[in-house]
């Protein structure tokens, strides 16, 4: 190897791969050794690590700090409980004093977060849906992420879960669970009138559903919800709840006629878009809720 | 009907467009059609933005949109002005070109039958970028980057090694943190202000600082909400994320979440220095401050950690922080010029980064999958449109003129001269930098086009998908355009940002 | 002082933020990493539940036909947390089918161990 003396001379030789790299692997291997030029690394991570002690200790610290910052926040922050906070103002005023005649429904939370504020609440079911998705992405069963060994496993448990009589759960889950799915019905379509709403509702749906599962196996409950349904039923329903929104949202800013019977209030039939609403967000979210049960148990819906 | 101003629609039209993509994906059956369908709705909001940024210009307007029956302070808003339909153009005319000249690296690389479970992602995450750009609420800033983060994982550990796994996890955690630290700045401020859209924010705020009330609990929820940002857009002592989540995923989901991702949420930042926080309060909180000295060292830092790094994603990656941190520090510069430079350099890096990534991706997937730079030698002459494309890229991030990132390094080196105590450092941060960044992008250059003789191999001509090469043309194109023909641009951004405030 | 003593769901809900952070920091095992997580998370709820609170008021769901703004307590903090706590879900979900994912090709959850194992075998 020539002399390299000058900085292109050099820098060609790097390019070239020359200087002590021949062979990539070797390099690679180099470069993990300690090198003269510590200056240039920051304390790494793992070394950090290393000295547990001081890790934890520096951990704790920063809560500590942490902890102390929001302990003089809170001494400053407005009482607790009292009626002239800001947060009691002219918007929560409107809420309560106009929520009915405005949204139709006796629980102002469900008027605020479907009708006034219903941007928000739309992101939130997006937020759900992309979620449901990304497990879909992580656990369902496809040709990268399962092996031949797992298949035999879960076939195994499979086989194990047939002979298994499950007498207590199954008897009780008979009972329980037709009681615990028509209570979470009542929470969705109560959700305009007293405390609960589609998302409450859906997730007792939900555990009435993974109850059901859990007992009768899969299987009984793929009758009505298989993958299919299930992609129907979430994209159904989110469409639903797109197509009532931007029908309000764009009558409401281009003041444009907007027909909807608003109803007597502290009916079941009442409160415009509200019921609907909650309906659909309570059938995603007991779908969502099965759905993760399905995929972390069985890799499939 | 006729009294309907279709073009103030148009920003609600476009955040729904992407939402109802995103929503009736799943339907389709194979994702060629899914890419259809995301590559039609991506043209339809380019079209839409930017007949709205052309009206808006004229018009030297900017307008409030009611989400619903309900006027401000009870229902939800949305705003546009320059400034937001010009960054919807941006990101909708590169996320385009991303992704259409991205697609081979998605079919290649994803699974087939999660292929539209893939697009999905993709059309929410434009839906939620977009919906950031043009909210004037805090809390749906905070229901969309929680639908931006959970989209962003999900693009990276698409591919399904267990290298993204980790690479997600890591990246997800880290951006959690961000949005917790966000969520408890957001509640604090509704405790103190009592309010949730920015204009009655800003009036409540300016009320407060005007009476001495809640002085500290002011200071720690900025520094909250902008840690928190900061940790979102990897700020340089934050940035530990990016390389691992780069480099092991889709070349097209880094380039997207590099080019666009993390500069919405600095986007929002400025929206929210301007119309919430208002710069005089920033200023006499310090804030800004700090975000000009973390800028400054994320400029070296992420250069230094760039020329140590032998593989070529991961470099990206931690060029990507260094960029970063010039924008922090031209916003935190405080005067409208910096600002403008760093919302000019927010156009020229999602430019530039996205076509570095997925030339970088081709070549490495031309030179057998390694991505050592060593690897990567003579991958110009393999496939040249690729490499004429990342010399590109390199030589604007660099600064050469004629390329758009030369503009954007001007236009800082200007605002310096306009913010009086920082000039000094801001010149000798900037020059150290560009030297750095020239010590990095170059060496790769010359890495990629040194021819290399191997005995045993046969020289095969890799044949270049006609979409890739027809972004990478555009790409190139964009660069020079912009760096050539920027004054309309910067007049854009300029009008944007006193429309803001 | 007293101040913090009347504040006292505020204090509670800073104190199990700083709990949850140290958790997630300290913690090696990656499940017990996104407890901590959704302890931060939940922090945030019960802070922004408490802000809605108000001294003898009652919960706003029209109740004895009264239509009056000062007989409920503040509805919009319930609304926040209601879609904060939707979020909280779906991310944990997904952070916890990330797990599943790791655990499946590392075979643990120790989250320094995974770092080594994947270090060492992207270095192949």
């Amino acid at each position: 190897m020539h002399k390299k003396n000058t900085f292109l001379q050099k820098l060609k030789a790097w390019v070239n791969g020359e200087d002590t790299l021949l062979h990539a692997d070797e390099y690679i291997a180099k470069r993990k050794q300690p090198q003269p030029k510590q200056w240039l690394r920051s304390p790494s991570v793992e070394k950090i690590k290393s000295n547990r002690a001081l890790y934890s200790f520096l951990c704790v610290l920063v809560a500590m700090v942490f902890i102390t910052i929001m302990m003089v926040v809170v001494s400053e922050l407005p009482t607790f409980g009292n009626a002239s906070n800001p947060g009691n103002n002219e918007v929560m005023e409107r809420y309560l004093e106009k929520g009915i005649e405005e949204t139709g429904a006796i629980n102002f939370v469900a008027g605020m977060i479907l009708d006034y504020r219903a941007f928000d609440t739309f992101g939130e079911s997006n937020v759900l849906f992309l979620a449901v998705i990304c497990v879909l992405m992580l656990l369902r069963r496809d040709s990268k992420n399962i092996s031949a060994a797992e298949e035999k496993e879960i076939a195994e448990d499979e086989a194990l879960d047939a002979v298994d009589h499950k007498s207590i759960l199954q008897v009780g889950a008979k009972y329980l669970s037709p009681v615990i799915i028509l209570y979470g019905i009542y929470v969705i379509l109560n959700g305009h009138l007293s405390p609960g709403g589609g998302f409450s509702g859906g997730s007792i749906v939900g555990g009435g559903l993974i109850l059901y599962a859990a007992a009768f196996g899969h299987q009984s409950v793929q009758r009505f919800l298989n993958f299919r349904t299930f992609t129907w039923i979430s994209v159904g329903c989110l469409l639903t709840y797109f197509a009532c929104k931007s029908y309000s949202f764009f009558t409401g800013a281009n003041h444009v006629g907007y027909t909807i019977p608003k109803g007597i209030p502290g009916h079941i039939l009442s409160a415009g878009f509200i019921l609907p609403l909650n309906i659909c967000v309570g059938l995603i979210v007991a779908c969502t809720m099965y759905g993760f049960y399905a995929l972390f148990t069985k890799g499939d819906i | 009907m006729e009294h309907i101003n279709w073009i103030h629609n148009i920003p609600f039209f476009s955040i729904f467009l992407a939402m109802f993509c995103g929503i009736i994906t799943p339907l389709l059956k194979k994702g060629s059609i899914a890419r259809m369908v995301h590559t039609g709705m991506l043209c339809v909001v380019f079209c839409m933005s930017v007949l709205l940024l052309l009206n808006v210009y004229q018009n030297g307007e900017s307008f409030t949109f009611m989400m619903g029956h309900f006027p401000a302070p009870w229902g939800n808003e949305l705003r546009a002005g320059p400034l937001e339909a010009l960054m919807a153009v941006t990101f909708s005319a590169v996320m385009l070109l991303t992704t259409v000249g991205g697609a081979s690296f998605i079919a290649h690389d994803v699974v087939p039958e999660k292929q539209n479970f893939y697009y999905i992602m993709l059309n929410a995450l434009f839906g939620a970028m977009l919906a950031l750009t043009y909210t004037n609420d805090i809390f749906t800033a905070y229901v969309f980057i929680e639908i931006l983060t959970i989209a962003s994982c999900a693009l990276i550990m698409a591919k399904g090694t267990a290298q993204s796994m980790v690479g997600t996890t890591h990246y997800l955690v880290i951006s959690l943190l961000g949005s917790g630290m966000i969520l408890f700045g957001v509640s604090i401020l509704y405790s103190i202000t009592g309010q949730l859209l920015f204009p009655q924010m800003k009036e409540a705020i300016i009320q407060l600082v005007a009476s001495g009330q809640y002085t500290f609990p002011l200071l720690v929820v900025t520094g909250f909400v902008f840690i928190g940002l900061a940790i979102k857009s990897a700020l340089f002592p934050f940035h530990s994320m990016l390389p691992g989540a780069y480099q092991a995923a889709v070349p097209t989901s880094s380039g997207v979440l590099s080019g666009l991702v993390l500069k919405s949420y600095i986007l929002l930042g400025i929206k929210l220095i301007y119309s919430v926080f208002s710069v005089d309060v920033m200023l006499q909180l310090k804030i800004i401050d700090i975000l000009f000295v973390f800028g400054l060292a994320g400029m070296v830092m992420g250069s230094v950690y760039a020329m140590r790094e032998t593989r070529m994603k991961r470099m990206l990656a931690y060029s990507s922080v260094a960029q970063i941190g010039y924008i922090y520090m031209g916003i935190g510069m405080a005067s409208r010029i910096g600002m403008v430079a760093a919302c000019f350099h927010i156009l020229a890096h999602a430019v530039t980064k996205s076509m570095l990534f997925l030339c970088c991706g081709q070549m490495v997937e031309d030179s057998g999958g390694k991505e050592q730079i060593y690897y990567l030698r003579g991958a110009g002459f393999r496939n040249p449109l690729a490499g004429i494309g990342f010399t590109v890229g390199a030589l604007s991030m660099v600064g050469v003129p004629l390329f758009v990132g030369f503009i954007s390094k001007l236009y800082f080196a200007t605002a310096s001269v306009y913010a009086p105590g920082k000039m000094a450092a801001v010149l000798i941060v900037l020059g150290i930098s560009m030297v750095l960044n020239a010590l990095y992008f170059l060496p790769s250059v010359i890495a990629i086009w040194t021819p290399v003789k191997k005995e045993n191999e046969t020289q095969t001509r890799i044949s270049v998908s006609p979409a890739f090469g027809v972004c990478i043309v555009a790409f190139v194109f964009l660069n020079i355009m912009l760096g050539i023909y920027y004054r309309p641009f910067i007049r854009i951004i300029e009008m944007g940002i006193i429309l803001l405030q | 002082m007293t101040h913090l003593l009347i504040n006292y769901y505020e204090a509670a809900s800073v104190i199990l933020f700083g709990i949850g952070f140290m958790n997630l920091l300290l913690q090696n095992n990656l499940i017990k990493k996104f407890i901590g997580l959704n302890i931060m998370d939940t922090a945030v709820y019960l802070f922004l539940a408490a802000q809605g609170y108000i001294t003898n008021r009652v919960a706003p769901i029209l109740t004895h036909g009264i239509v009056d703004a000062d007989y409920y307590i503040n509805p919009v903090p319930a609304g926040l947390v209601l879609t904060g706590i939707v979020v909280s879900v779906s991310v944990t979900a997904f952070s916890l089918a990330l797990v599943q994912r790791l655990y499946k090709h590392y075979g643990t959850l120790n989250m320094d161990e995974i770092m080594r194992l994947s270090r060492e075998r992207e270095g192949e």
